[in-house]
């Protein structure tokens, strides 16, 4: 099932009654989710990415714009009607009821032709448990589970009736780093088990680019970029998206474009040509820095840390953004620790220009 | 380990000290008096020991009355009352404007003191050679019969005892069921509506057995409370509760101990043993029902 957003907007009345006029939580959301993809909806807290899923699952009604799954406009379809499932941050399990009574309590709803049989239930839920691998648990109750498993149950419910789109909000902000690994895994394998076209909310990068066909980045309201994450990452359209992808993060330098090359402090470190003269941004990814004798970047070297594989160098520079640039280079290459500073030459397609008044990219082909 | 327990046991010396001293030696002393026949608690004098004093009470009208009025009173405020209560909450945990206003509104008669509200019920249901009373003129208004709530038939006294028991004890059990509405996360409710649930399933299913436990400690404490009931019936009809044929078991006690018929502390303790076994039995079916239906 697609799903489409079409000019979707939400406005909330100011809480601040001295303050008229309203706040937009989200802002003119065009997007068509295809078929059976698995959707990361990105942002930092409060950038609309949790009111445009409790649009898409109708718990809040947009302002303006319409909503479509497949050919069918749900703009104006109750909650109840429009069969989707929702997995809550905190789970939502109902406390009082065992894992198969959870599971099988959106199927009790079923009315008319739909209606079950006793047994048709709990075939079904025991079919769903088993897909999320709690089969084993369904007569505990939901305090006798871990985070983990509380989780499976939720999707589990979630699933069980079949809806026509997945909704997961902060599916793992709950549970411990070594479980979001494992468990990102496990919503990741359901949904293609499935195919059920599914939207996940996180403010966790790392988790959107690592499982989703699909990301969306937003920002106070407002789609910055939508796209493969391989290419958002590779390809960002302003500083904000390019800063809120990758860890390390990036590094920002202030930059100048004079004659075709590009300047950090008074290094030439690229040739831009065709760039007309005027002040940057200029985004390095960690991985875009080679040490190099005669590498036209120098920087204050603060010191290496060893990740295995790769080694992070720790530096500074007088122009930099950040107050300590990172830099991932392959653990062969040899940093003499002792030296005062290091050499970089640029990968140049690791390297982003971005106006430095409104934050956009500057297309150009650096070499 | 010695150490320990010695430390535990000082800790807990004051509570044991008075709870022994003012709940469970007038307990123990209470079942003795029941047993001593003709006490005298001047003279410290009793005549023999044996069964006579429960045969007694067992066999006075005034006692069977008592009782019977007591379990009225119970069985009809109760569930009566609780499901009021729970009724109001719902609606006072629906709406949003003017809640809390609400709110005070209903929670008014529990800092309003019980004899005060009684007088007030009292002026609302007697009749009088002068009045009819409030409440009889809209019964006449409508084309009905006057009738006398405070000296009249037995059962418009009891209906009169019962509408002022469940009227005074609803404001403290709607305070406690709105707020144990309110500690019900609105997720829940969201995960059920997103999953077709009917409103009434959703109150069964879910409302409920979330605030199964506030229920069952109003349940439990509202059969305690009424079996105590002592105060209302004096407050409506007079302190000849007896003569009003309206007295209650702790009522009955009272009178034996310091009514026109007092001076049988005997008599007084049996009747308060009794009462005593009969709520211990009434709490202990509670809570082997509660075991089923009850969720924590």
């Amino acid at each position: 099932m697609k799903v489409v957003l079409e000019n979707l907007t939400k406005k909330f009345p100011n809480r601040n009654k001295k303050e008229h006029g309203e706040v937009t939580a989200v802002d003119n959301f065009n997007f068509e989710i295809p078929d059976g993809k698995l959707i990361g909806l990105l942002g930092p807290s409060g950038c609309g990415k949790s009111t445009t899923l409790n649009l898409i699952c109708g718990l809040q009604k947009p302002t303006a714009g319409k909503i479509y799954f497949g050919e069918d406009d749900v703009t104006d379809l109750p909650v109840e009607n429009r069969g989707v499932g929702l997995v809550f941050q905190n789970y939502a399990l109902y406390p009082h009821l065992t894992v198969r009574q959870n599971i099988r309590f959106p199927l009790e709803n079923l009315r008319g032709k739909d209606k079950m049989t006793n047994d048709e239930m709990n075939a079904k839920a025991l079919e769903i448990a088993k897909l999320v691998q709690i089969d084993g648990l369904m007569d505990r109750k939901p305090s006798e589970l871990s985070g983990g498993q509380q989780q499976r149950v939720a999707i589990a419910r979630a699933l069980v009736k079949m809806p026509r789109v997945l909704l997961l909000d902060e599916p793992l902000s709950n549970l411990d780093a070594r479980l979001r690994l494992q468990t990102r895994e496990e919503i990741r394998r359901i949904q293609h088990e499935t195919g059920i076209t599914t939207v996940f909310v996180t403010h966790d990068q790392d988790e959107a680019m690592s499982i989703s066909d699909m990301i969306v980045v937003m920002k106070d309201g407002v789609v910055q970029q939508i796209g493969k994450p391989q290419q958002v990452y590779d390809d960002p359209v302003n500083l904000f998206v390019a800063k809120f992808l990758g860890t390390p993060p990036i590094n920002v330098f202030r930059g100048v474009v004079r004659g075709g090359k590009l300047y950090i402090g008074d290094a030439a470190v690229l040739d831009v040509s065709g760039a007309e003269d005027r002040e940057v941004w200029v985004g390095i990814r960690p991985e875009g820095f080679i040490p190099a004798a005669d590498g036209a970047l120098v920087c204050k070297l603060s010191g290496v840390e060893v990740m295995g594989r790769d080694i992070s160098i720790v530096s500074a520079h007088a122009d930099s953004e950040n107050e300590v640039i990172r830099s991932i280079v392959s653990a062969e290459n040899a940093v003499d620790i002792t030296a005062a500073s290091v050499h970089f030459s640029l990968k140049p397609n690791k390297v982003f220009l971005f106006d430095r008044a409104d934050e956009t990219r500057i297309p150009v082909s650096a070499q | 380990m010695e150490n320990n327990s010695r430390k535990a046991w000082l800790y807990l010396a004051p509570a044991i000290l008075f709870l022994g001293i003012f709940m469970v030696y007038p307990l123990i002393d209470v079942f003795i008096y029941s047993f001593e026949e003709g006490y005298n608690s001047a003279s410290q004098t009793f005549f023999g020991v044996g069964g006579y004093n429960y045969s007694y009470v067992l066999h006075d009208p005034y006692f069977l009355q008592a009782v019977k009025n007591t379990f009225i009173l119970v069985i009809i405020t109760v569930p009566l009352s609780t499901g009021i209560a729970l009724l109001i909450s719902l609606g006072l945990n629906a709406i949003k404007p003017l809640r809390n206003f609400f709110q005070t509104v209903y929670f008014l008669p529990y800092v309003t003191n019980t004899l005060a509200v009684g007088l007030v019920f009292m002026i609302l249901f007697k009749k009088t050679a002068y009045s009819d009373g409030l409440v009889n003129l809209f019964i006449s208004f409508f084309g009905g019969g006057t009738v006398d709530f405070i000296d009249g038939p037995y059962w418009a006294k009891m209906f009169v005892l019962c509408f002022y028991t469940v009227w005074v004890v609803m404001p403290f059990k709607i305070l406690i069921l709105t707020s144990a509405l309110a500690s019900v996360k609105e997720d829940y409710y969201n995960a059920a509506r997103i999953d077709g649930t009917s409103r009434f399933r959703i109150f069964y299913k879910i409302t409920l057995p979330m605030i199964s436990p506030m229920i069952f400690y109003l349940v439990i404490t509202g059969f305690i409370g009424a079996f105590k009931a002592y105060s209302d019936a004096v407050a409506l009809f007079g302190t000849d509760l007896n003569a009003a044929g309206m007295n209650t078991i702790v009522g009955y006690v009272y009178d034996m101990l310091y009514g026109d018929s007092g001076g049988y502390p005997s008599y007084a303790s049996a009747a308060a043993i009794i009462l005593f076994a009969i709520v211990l039995t009434i709490t202990c079916i509670n809570l082997i029902i509660s075991k089923k239906h009850v969720h924590y």
